[in-house]
Order: C-alpha cells, then structure tokens, then sequence
C-alpha cells in the first residue's frame, strides 16, 4: 500500500517522509560514535604506532626492551602486582559487612549509609585525609601513644617498607563499600523461601552462609574481583599521586604502573617509553577481562536476574 | 538457647558499629578540623571544636579556591549534560533497531569501559598540542564525555529495550516521527535512568584527577582535584586551612549523597547486578 492509498483508507493526509531505511540507526548513533572513536579508537593507534617508535622513526620492539628491562619499570608492576593482594581482603569483609546488615540489625539502614560512603568521596580528598592522618606526629600515632602503643606508632608513609601496605589499607577503607552494597543488593534479590528453608533445617550463621549465600552471590563476586582487579592493576594513580606528592616514594616504595607512565610522558620527556608502558598495561587489562568472562561463564549467569 | 543467640547477635551489632566507626572516623576529622584554629587541632586533633572558628575556611576562600570551584562545576555539568544528549541518541539507536553488527559493536562500546584513562593520556595530549587545545575545557570535555559514553550508553540501551513496543508502535500509526516519538515518548518515560546516570557521571567528573591534572595546566583552568592537591602542600602546617578546602570540596557530594542516596546506589549498583 503506498502512502497515497494509506490517505485514503485512514482519511488522514500521510507526511511526506525522508525515508531513511537501513541507514536510520546509523544517524542516532553517529555523533557518540565519533566521539568515542576519537577517544578510544584514535588514541589507541596512534598509542601503539609510538609504541613502535622513537623520534618518529621506526625501531621495532626496542621501546618495549628499554620499558621491560627498566628496574622501575619493573618494582612498578611488582607493586600493582601487590596491590592485588588487597582484593581477596575486599572480597571477605564485603562479604561480612554485608551479610550483617542483611540480618536486618537495628540501624541497619544508616550503617549501610555510613559504609558506602567512602566510596562516594573524591579520592584526592580521601588522600589528602588520610595523609594528613597518618603522618609521623599525625592523629593515628597520637591515639596509639595515648593508649601506649608506642612501638605502633609507625611512620606509616614515610618509610619504605610499610608505604604500600598504608596505601593498601586506604583503597581497602574507599573500596569496600561497593563491594558491600554490591553483595548487598544480590542477597535481597534472593527469594526469602532459600534461607527460611536453610534455617529451618538449623542451619548456623557460617555454615548458612557458606551454603547459602555465598553460592547465590557467586556472579556477582566474580563481577566484583574482576573490578577490583582491574582497579588495583590500573586505576590506582589518584591514591599515589595525592598521597605521595606525586613522587611515588619514599624511594620509588610505592611506584605504580600509571604513576610510570605518567612519569615518564610529562616528567622525563619520553613518551616512546610511556606509550610502551601503557600498551603493556592495556594488554594486561584485556587479559583480566578475558579471564573474568570466562569464570563467568563457569559460574553460569550467577550475576544475571 | 536464647542467651547465645542474644550475644551473637550483641557481637554483630558491635561489628556493626566499628565498621561504621571506622568509615566516618576520617571524615569527622576533616569536618572538625576545619572548624578548629592550628593551636586546637594540635593540643586535641580528635576532639569536638569547642571553640568553632571559620578562619580555615576564609583562609581557603581567600585562595584560589572559588575559581577551581567554578571550573570543575562548569566542566562537570556541561560534559555531563552533552554525554546524556548523545548516549541517549545512540541508546534509542541501538535499542530500536536491530542492524547488522549490532551486537558486536555493543559489545565493543561495553568492553571499553574498563580502558584505564592513562592509556590514553600520551595520544590525546600530542594531538591537544597540535591543534592548541591544551588548557582548554573543550577538550577535556571532549574526553570526558568519551569516557562516560560506554557505560552510558550500555545502560541506557539495556533500559530503552524495555519500552514495550506497542507504544511505539501506537505513534508511529498516528502519524509521529521517529523524532517525536523519541522526544515525547521516549525520553519522558526514561526520567529515572537519566537521573541516575547523570548523578553517576556527575560525581566521576568532579572526583576526576589524571585527566584535569595533565589537560588543564593553566593556572586559571585548573579544576578543585587538582587544586586541592596542590593546596596540601602549600599550606602544609596548617590542618584547619586544608581541611576547611577539602570539606568545601566534598560539600555538594554529601549534600548529593544525604538526599539522593538511592540514585547512588542504583547507578553504581546497575552495570553489576545486571550481569555482563
């Protein structure tokens, strides 16, 4: 039927049209298409074509030699490697926290406000905090020698060896709360009938929850190592920036991968040696999402509804 | 056995408690100290300000504070107003037709939400020198909004996609463009997602760091992160001063947070739970 005889059976004048076809969805996606091509799209090209160079000339793989056999370079993912360690310990205290306020314990409501709140806060303002917090004559060493712990009151950002455990404990105190809510929000997905069933079978609080809960949450802590994952390996630049000024010490004791490549880009002048680093440190990330979709499909649509 | 079931549950409660302790123990600092003069915040750094003084926060005004204060609300509202014009766009694109390929590059958009921003930083700032727009809000929100386009789009695709089609399909009998049906049927049914997204993405924009630090060198651009970071040093023996700038600074998030906690919780919670 053509638009003239539409007129006629619907008695109403049909407007002309540009008849757009197949190239319709094409026009509503185009103008965040290149957006996120140039972003995304030019910027990984050309990321990788200076990866492959040094002063505009072709030099192979030798970029990728300096960037590897630098020591630097080297403590740097050793400690992005560390810093992983700060995941299973999310996992577990998430998985706690959670599962307390799930009890429904009085305040409940406020203490799930006062946990996420964290990780709503700025992460320079955080650092900033828990810099000033932590100095040598700060708030935490005053409160341990009040107590007369003095042999706790440690230099907690100022010495080498315990530098990256400190950071460690401030991106545990910002991120738990996402996991926290994340779990949270799973278990009171859960139909209610599981537990009372568990219960009524006289299930105890851990042995319920190993059975119960933590299988019913499988995809969404596979969801959440997975974030978290990617958070320690790449994302953890604002925290050493801030609480280090800049410098990733003392002595290169808490140098990350981004504070590397950042370094190197707008600090040293080579950029062929940070377009190295992050090529090696986007390769990294694609390894870990490929593992995630992997475990996810093992664990099945656990996440899903 | 009422008695071990009444201090088990004394125990969780009192986990409870310490949790909570320990969350808000650092922001009762910041928010004390910067009511409190040096000498206070010395003799008793944990205590309540008795005597409440504004001079941190004079002292912070007086800096360069409120510029930093403009730029960020100024980069933060207009890259997030542009990221939801053409996320949406792309959503009603994506979820209303199906074309070849749409899948795959769904999955592409998906996938570059975990792309770390520093990979990024070396090309984009050659290419800002090139063509002169280092220091300028035009390319940092440029970048911004590419880098809220994944998540954005993914989930507003996923919501549009529950829109039952005899809605639409409604419309389009009565004679309504696709451009009238997305501005009058659309759109307004999205109202929640919106909301959400743009409280998300407003609080990325304002936490943001590496990007302001490195675009935005000028000393009139620079953004409050970036500020505030400079501003510990400078006023390195002075407590109150620099708590009194970063209670400034986090004031229109808790003020977000206290009333709108649930969009939080939606927004950060909704890539998750929904699966992939």
């Amino acid at each position: 039927m053509n638009a003239a005889d539409e007129a006629v059976v619907t008695g109403r004048p049909t407007r002309r049209r540009l008849r757009l076809g197949r190239a319709e969805p094409l026009i509503w996606i185009a103008p965040a298409l290149a957006v996120v091509l140039f972003v995304f799209g030019y910027s990984m090209v050309e990321l990788v074509r200076r990866s492959l160079e040094y002063q505009g000339e072709w030099t192979g793989l030798d970029n990728f030699r300096i960037t590897v056999e630098d020591p630097v370079f080297q403590i740097a993912l050793g400690h992005n490697a560390r810093l992983l360690l700060a995941v299973p310990v999310l996992v577990l205290l998430s998985l706690l926290i959670s599962v307390l306020l799930f009890e429904g314990l009085r305040g409940w409501r406020f203490h799930r406000w006062a946990v996420f709140l964290p990780y709503v806060l700025p992460i320079p303002v955080v650092g900033v905090i828990f810099g000033q917090l932590l100095q040598l004559n700060g708030v935490l060493n005053r409160a341990l020698r009040a107590v007369g712990l003095d042999a706790l009151a440690l230099d907690w950002l100022g010495q080498p060896r315990w530098a990256l455990w400190t950071l460690t404990a401030v991106i545990v105190w910002k991120e738990l709360g996402f996991g926290v809510i994340l779990f949270l929000a799973r278990l009171l997905a859960v139909p209610a009938e599981i537990f009372e069933a568990a219960r009524t079978d006289g299930a105890r609080f851990f042995q319920l929850h190993r059975r119960i809960t933590v299988p019913q949450l499988a995809g969404v802590i596979a969801f959440y190592v997975v974030v978290e994952s990617i958070t320690m390996v790449s994302w953890v630049f604002n925290y050493v920036y801030v609480m280090t000024n800049g410098q990733g010490g003392p002595a290169d004791s808490t140098q990350v991968t981004e504070l590397y490549i950042y370094q190197n880009a707008f600090q040293f002048g080579s950029p062929e040696i940070a377009a190295a680093a992050a090529t090696i440190l986007f390769c990294t990330t694609l390894v870990l999402i490929a593992l995630f979709f992997r475990v996810q499909r093992r664990v099945g649509l656990g996440a899903g509804e | 056995m009422p008695v071990s079931r009444t201090l088990a549950r004394l125990v969780k409660q009192a986990v409870l408690v310490a949790v909570t302790c320990l969350a808000l123990f650092p922001i009762y600092v910041m928010i004390s100290a910067a009511f409190k003069s040096q000498d206070d915040f010395l003799r008793d750094p944990w205590g309540l300000p008795l005597e409440p003084t504004l001079n941190g926060f004079r002292t912070a005004l007086n800096d360069q504070f409120p510029t930093w204060f403009a730029n960020s609300a100024v980069l933060t509202t207009s890259s997030v107003a542009a990221t939801l014009m053409l996320a949406s766009l792309a959503g009603w694109g994506f979820a209303r037709w199906d074309f070849r390929g749409r899948d795959t590059l769904l999955g592409v958009l998906v996938s570059l939400m975990v792309v770390p921003p520093v990979v990024l930083l070396v090309p984009l700032f050659v290419f800002g020198v090139e063509i002169g727009w280092i220091s300028t809000f035009r390319l940092v929100i440029l970048i911004y909004v590419g880098l809220m386009l994944p998540f954005s789009i993914y989930l507003l695709t996923n919501f549009f996609r529950t829109i039952p089609r005899s809605l639409i399909e409604a419309a389009i009998v009565d004679g309504a463009s696709s451009w009238s049906v997305f501005r009058r049927i659309v759109l307004p049914l999205s109202a929640a997602p919106l909301l959400t997204l743009a409280v998300v993405n407003l609080l990325w924009v304002w936490n943001e760091l590496l990007i302001a630090l490195v675009f935005l060198q000028d000393d009139s651009k620079r953004t409050l992160m970036v500020g505030l970071t400079g501003f510990q040093s400078r006023y390195n023996l002075d407590v109150p001063v620099i708590m009194s700038g970063l209670t400034l600074a986090t004031l229109p998030i808790l003020a977000f947070y206290l009333f709108g906690q649930r969009f939080f919780v939606r927004g950060l919670v909704t890539g998750a739970v929904k699966g992939e």
